[in-house]
């Protein structure tokens, strides 16, 4: 079910050259990326992590390079239909604790983009709803307004609304920034879970190696809008290339993971 | 919407079921007086209708068909400005259009398709500002919005003769209102609810998170275009009704007194127009027994309908609402 994609391959970025203003954001990036596989992207913040994954969902706009997804190549008119198969969770955002809507009409926005214009919902959407708000652990708060949830339960209510969308591939953009602790764990736990289960194609962006989950397959380092390094974590997430990678001296980073274990044990 | 609340009728949370037109909280579900109340609700307003073509004069009969035409177009428009966290975008286009109607005045034109023309512009100036999201467009709306103002008496100082025309548009008379003007509203009220009604689900997305509409692959930037490109048929429509100062408040406080009362976005689309409407017939009533323009009663009636909406707010305090609705969870 994954990614039903004859050459196995979902994401193919080749030579990717972003630019916002004077900025240039991505600076001929290229990734290649399998069926089913779980790549986490790791680097500093302006690193251009977030910017990957806006050129994946077809928001970002290409200066030049190529970018497939799914087998379709990515440019202007097909943004909106290959949405509707990329399900995308941003970080925890501030909603106003007023606003007039429940958990389970904010679950039932990932859905409204497969429905198309002018068709209501039926009794079969909003059964995935109440299916994929059970996954996540929150249908005993299913219709409280969403403004009065927590971040880490408004983030499980995020992945529930991009699971509702039944998306091909899972692109997380640091959605366990500004969690505490517990609520972090929570929600990596919750993301292995997906992916052991459904084996979505996933990346996982995030400035905080602690918030890697354990599915992690792969890992992406990325600096100054370029891909720094690639392979497999343990490889890659040594003391030295992080003190290159973060800018920082090798004593610094070892603290910060000596720090970073205690907090997880 | 069937399964929906069959699902949460089971996990007795009624409460906050919110497909309904009532409050289940206060008549329940599937009950004859909610039957009985919607037939009774009907014929309400049939012998209303009825009753107003019994007045003798049509200047009446076109002022109150006006207040309910742009009492529900305005507090429509309303939602979306409060919803979207814009109201400054309102203000800029209301002051275009009362600035763009002068001119018309002025020159010799149709004040109306000026004005229309002025908030378009004005939209199309302030859309992209607030579109772009990361930068604060209160700078540039207050730099327009002054603008706009300045334009407006200009025009008005160039303006020879008498100046009651100008000043209609100023604060509005909703008694001088003609037929044209009243089917110019019906047409725009019209679309403005059949655009709500039929991209229902759109809008929903668009309002709550423009960026996450766009993200499950919903046209959010048409969606908000659209809604700035129908503010701009609304204030044009109603200008002459309610006045390019004021118009602003008849848009704002139906929706801002809705938004304070319910969790609902369906019901807040509801009572908002109920309170445009109600609005919009109070004001016209006093204006009528006092002698004053409509405009100025039309706003203060409004603005007093929020305040009660504040103070009976079950949203001020967050805790309380809680607790009442599910207290095995907190």
């Amino acid at each position: 079910m994954p990614c039903e994609v004859a050459d196995g391959v979902a994401i193919d970025i080749h030579n990717a050259v972003v630019s916002y203003r004077e900025d240039i954001a991505l600076r001929g990036v290229s990734l290649n990326v399998r069926c089913g596989e779980f790549v986490g992207i790791v680097g500093p913040n302006g690193a251009g992590k977030t910017t990957i994954l806006t050129i994946v969902n077809g928001m970002g706009k290409l200066l030049s390079g190529d970018v497939r997804v799914l087998s379709e190549s990515v440019g202007r008119g097909n943004g909106h239909s290959l949405r509707k198969r990329v399900g995308y969770v941003a970080q925890v955002e501030n909603i106003d604790p007023r606003m007039p809507m429940n958990v389970r009409e904010v679950v039932m926005i990932g859905r409204y983009g497969l429905l198309g214009l002018l068709k209501r919902p039926r009794a079969r959407d909003w059964d995935v709803v109440d299916e994929m708000i059970e996954l996540v652990g929150m249908s005993h708060l299913a219709d409280r307004p969403i403004g009065h949830l927590s971040g880490g339960e408004q983030q499980r209510v995020s992945i529930a609304r991009c699971l509702a969308q039944e998306p091909r591939i899972l692109l997380l953009d640091e959605p366990t920034a500004s969690l505490d602790w517990r609520a972090q764990s929570e929600i990596l736990e919750l993301v292995k879970l997906i992916h052991n289960t459904s084996h979505l194609t996933t990346l996982f962006v995030t400035h905080d190696l602690g918030c890697l989950p354990v599915a992690c397959e792969r890992v992406v380092l990325m600096k100054d809008g370029l891909i720094w390094d690639e392979g497999a974590p343990h490889e890659l997430l040594t003391d030295e290339k992080l003190s290159a990678l973060y800018d920082m001296p090798i004593w610094a980073v070892q603290k910060r993971r000596e720090e970073a274990a205690l907090a997880l044990a | 919407m069937i399964s929906g609340s069959s699902m949460s009728s089971l996990s007795g949370e009624a409460l906050t079921d919110n497909r309904g037109w009532l409050p289940d909280k206060l008549i329940p579900r599937n009950c004859a007086i909610r039957l009985i109340l919607t037939i009774l609700l009907i014929l309400l307003a049939a012998a209303s209708i009825w009753g107003i073509f019994q007045i003798p004069y049509t200047a009446i009969q076109n002022a109150v068909f006006s207040a309910f035409l742009a009492g529900i177009a305005c507090s429509t428009i309303g939602v979306f400005v409060v919803l979207l966290h814009m109201p400054f975008i309102g203000v800029c286009m209301s002051h275009a259009a009362f600035a763009g109607a002068l001119l018309g005045l002025w020159l010799g034109f149709n004040p109306l398709i000026v004005a229309f023309g002025f908030c378009l512009l004005a939209a199309a100036i302030v859309g992209p500002l607030a579109d772009r999201g990361q930068l604060n467009p209160d700078t540039s709306l207050g730099v327009i919005f002054s603008l706009m103002l300045g334009l407006a008496f200009l025009f008005m100082g160039l303006m020879p003769g008498t100046k009651s025309g100008a000043l209609d548009l100023l604060w509005g008379n909703i008694l001088t209102n003609r037929l044209s003007d009243v089917i110019l509203l019906a047409v725009v009220t019209s679309v403005v609810v059949g655009v709500v009604v039929v991209f229902y689900k759109e809008i929903q997305a668009t309002v709550f998170n423009r960026q996450m509409a766009a993200a499950v692959g919903i046209a959010s930037t048409v969606i908000l275009y659209g809604v700035l490109f129908l503010t701009g048929a609304t204030i044009t429509a109603s200008l002459q009704s309610v006045g390019g100062l004021l118009i602003f408040s008849l848009i704002l406080n139906p929706a801002a007194a809705a938004y304070q009362l319910t969790y609902s976005m369906k019901r807040m689309f509801i009572l908002s127009a109920v309170f445009g409407v109600l609005s919009g017939w109070m004001g016209l009533l006093f204006s009528y027994l006092l002698d004053i323009p409509s405009g100025a009663t039309i706003v203060i009636t409004s603005s007093l309908i929020f305040l009660v909406a504040l103070i009976f707010s079950p949203k001020r305090k967050v805790k309380g609402w809680r607790q009442e609705v599910a207290p095995d969870n907190v």
